[in-house]
């Protein structure tokens, strides 16, 4: 990867979570009984009218607030024809000229940088049917195929990113980015293992420095942010080396095989690519107001980037916890809930990303569905400020609360695992450990003061951490002078 | 601009047309005479006209999100030359 740089850009293809398909009132339900949800519209009968669903038109316009695009005041559907079995009426209802959004961006986070990653457009289009292969399990090698038109005429939204993404990274950190924001926004459940969320990656390499694109191929089949990158990775590979040999980039279509961690080339009996598109005479031009677009901003929550933004400036905490924060669900909510009782969100937020965390992963639980409540972290935290339990105590304190739902109070009672506040017990327990070491005693009266830290701990090891360690210092120091 | 006989074997194949010789020299000359038609119409000033999509003025035709199943999906079915498992069966895909 010396003599080569990349160029990564992606489609992406997101099912909109409507409850009727984009043309037709058939229901988008997953895992109905073989062509269930059809009707004469999607399965392309003569004589039959598609008519837009108005939520998929608000869904997009939606993303396009949230990745910064331009919204088209006037754009049209056209058809795009090409002969596959799954596509019933032998063209796609998609856009081509006049999409409904372009010239966007969305700011990406990779090994602590920050890189912006500029959206070409946002279209809509109707999803093609399921093909299942007979005599194989893939479509290579099968005798026959059966086609399912329930997810023929499903809503989908493809994002078309430009060219900037540099490395297989950079691009599984956009699509990370792009499903958290789908998710966030209800959009789209974005789970590409089961298809709601789809991605096609064109790569290219070109001599490092050089400014002109090489020639891309575009990779399918992949069915989760890993298997992105380590098919583009894979292809990169095999780019280069076909580049050294003398070989000559040909633009294709390539599936990446999981198994092999290799990308095929696929020749199809199709004909090269020449859709004639043309504007679909059925469906009426969509002209989208100012006031539409209000109106639905407004609808809008907080979106990811602008959480942490204001978690970083408004409560100061570091970046990194922020986003671990966000990735749980229902964390934030329990930080701010937190914070409103207590305050002092980076330590709210420390043990939130720290043993909570830990914990609820470990679990596979998620924090609303722990017995954990904001009002028993709150308790918690004041029992450490009030020097009642150690911050030693209080992780594995927490531990207990998370499994049984008590509250730490209970727990410190009920283990005895209440801080030493009684001078008399603490330089009792001090005495012993003097008698006990009398090489760091000696260090210390000679001038080692560092020797110190150590005979602290041993206090803290026979209180067996129930003593507060600047108490145990001070003490410390009065015995040994 | 005159179509030679690849541009309609190109354009037949595009959209799955067998022709015979005969139909494919018929087609030269009539394709020939829409595309001279288009040129006429090339040559009429548009400047500052908006590119039309639509034959009627209208515009936000809408449909409500809202799920209605349709009852008779077996007679859609009953329309494939052969059927299994409830799906349309279609010849291999690949070579």
């Amino acid at each position: 990867m010396s003599k080569y740089e990349s160029v990564i850009g992606l489609e992406i293809h997101a099912q909109l979570l409507t409850e009727s398909k984009i043309f037709c009132s058939c229901s988008t339900t997953f895992g109905n009984e073989p062509n269930r949800n059809i009707c004469p519209v999607c399965t392309g009968q003569p004589g039959v009218l598609p008519v837009l669903n108005k939520k998929v038109v608000e869904f997009a316009i939606k993303t396009a607030l949230a990745l910064h695009c331009q919204i088209a005041p006037y754009s049209i559907f056209a058809r795009k024809q090409y002969f596959y079995p799954d596509l019933p009426k032998d063209f796609q209802i998609s856009q081509y000229e006049l999409p409904l959004a372009t010239n966007g961006y969305v700011e990406i986070n990779v090994n602590g940088n920050t890189r912006c990653i500029r959206i070409h457009r946002i279209h809509l289009e109707e999803d093609a049917g399921k093909l299942v292969h007979a005599g194989s399990d893939r479509i290579q090698g099968s005798t026959y195929s059966l086609v399912d038109f329930n997810r023929t005429g499903v809503p989908l939204m493809e994002i078309v990113s430009e060219p900037d993404m540099a490395t297989p990274e950079e691009a599984r950190a956009y699509v990370q980015e792009i499903a958290a924001l789908l998710k966030s926004l209800g959009v789209c459940d974005a789970k590409m293992e089961e298809g709601s969320l789809r991605c096609d990656g064109n790569v290219s390499i070109r001599p490092v420095g050089d400014k002109n694109l090489g020639t891309k191929t575009e990779v399918k089949n992949v069915n989760s942010t890993k298997a992105l990158k380590d098919a583009l990775d894979a292809e990169i590979v095999r780019q280069i080396k076909a580049v050294d040999a003398g070989e000559r980039i040909i633009q294709e279509t390539r599936h990446f095989n999981e198994n092999t961690g290799q990308t095929i080339s696929l020749r199809s009996k199709e004909e090269a690519h020449d859709y004639r598109y043309f504007p679909e005479p059925d469906l009426v031009p969509l002209e989208v107001s100012k006031e539409w677009i209000d109106e639905i901003k407004q609808g809008i929550g907080e979106l990811p980037a602008e959480k942490i933004k204001r978690y970083v400036e408004q409560f100061g905490i570091k970046t990194e916890d922020v986003e671990t924060i966000l990735e749980s669900p229902g964390m934030a909510e329990f930080f701010e809930g937190a914070i409103r009782l207590y305050g002092k969100p980076q330590i709210v937020a420390n043990w939130l990303t720290g043993e909570i965390s830990a914990y609820l992963n470990a679990k596979k639980l998620e924090i609303k569905n722990s017995k954990l409540k904001i009002s028993t972290l709150v308790g918690m935290l004041a029992l450490i400020d009030k020097g009642t339990i150690s911050g030693k105590i209080a992780k594995e304190v927490i531990v207990k609360m998370l499994d049984t739902g008590k509250s730490a109070e209970e727990i410190v009672k009920e283990s005895g695992a209440t801080q030493i506040s009684d001078e008399g017990e603490l330089i009792k327990a001090i005495q012993e450990v003097i008698k006990n070491n009398p090489k760091p005693v000696q260090d210390y009266k000679d001038g080692k003061k560092a020797s110190i830290t150590f005979l602290v701990g041993q206090v803290m090891k026979v209180t067996k951490g129930r003593a507060k360690p600047d108490l145990v210092n001070k003490l410390l120091e009065k015995e040994l002078s | 601009m005159a179509l030679t006989i690849k541009d309609v074997e190109h354009v037949a194949k595009l959209a799955r047309l067998g022709l015979s010789e005969e139909e494919k020299t018929t087609l030269v000359d009539q394709l020939s005479k829409i595309f001279g038609y288009m040129e006429v119409l090339n040559k009429i000033d548009t400047k500052g006209v908006l590119p039309t999509s639509h034959a009627l003025p209208m515009k936000n035709v809408f449909r409500q999100d809202k799920a209605i199943p349709f009852n008779n999906t077996d007679e859609i079915l009953a329309n494939g030359p052969e059927v299994e498992k409830r799906m349309f069966k279609v010849p291999k895909i690949l070579d």
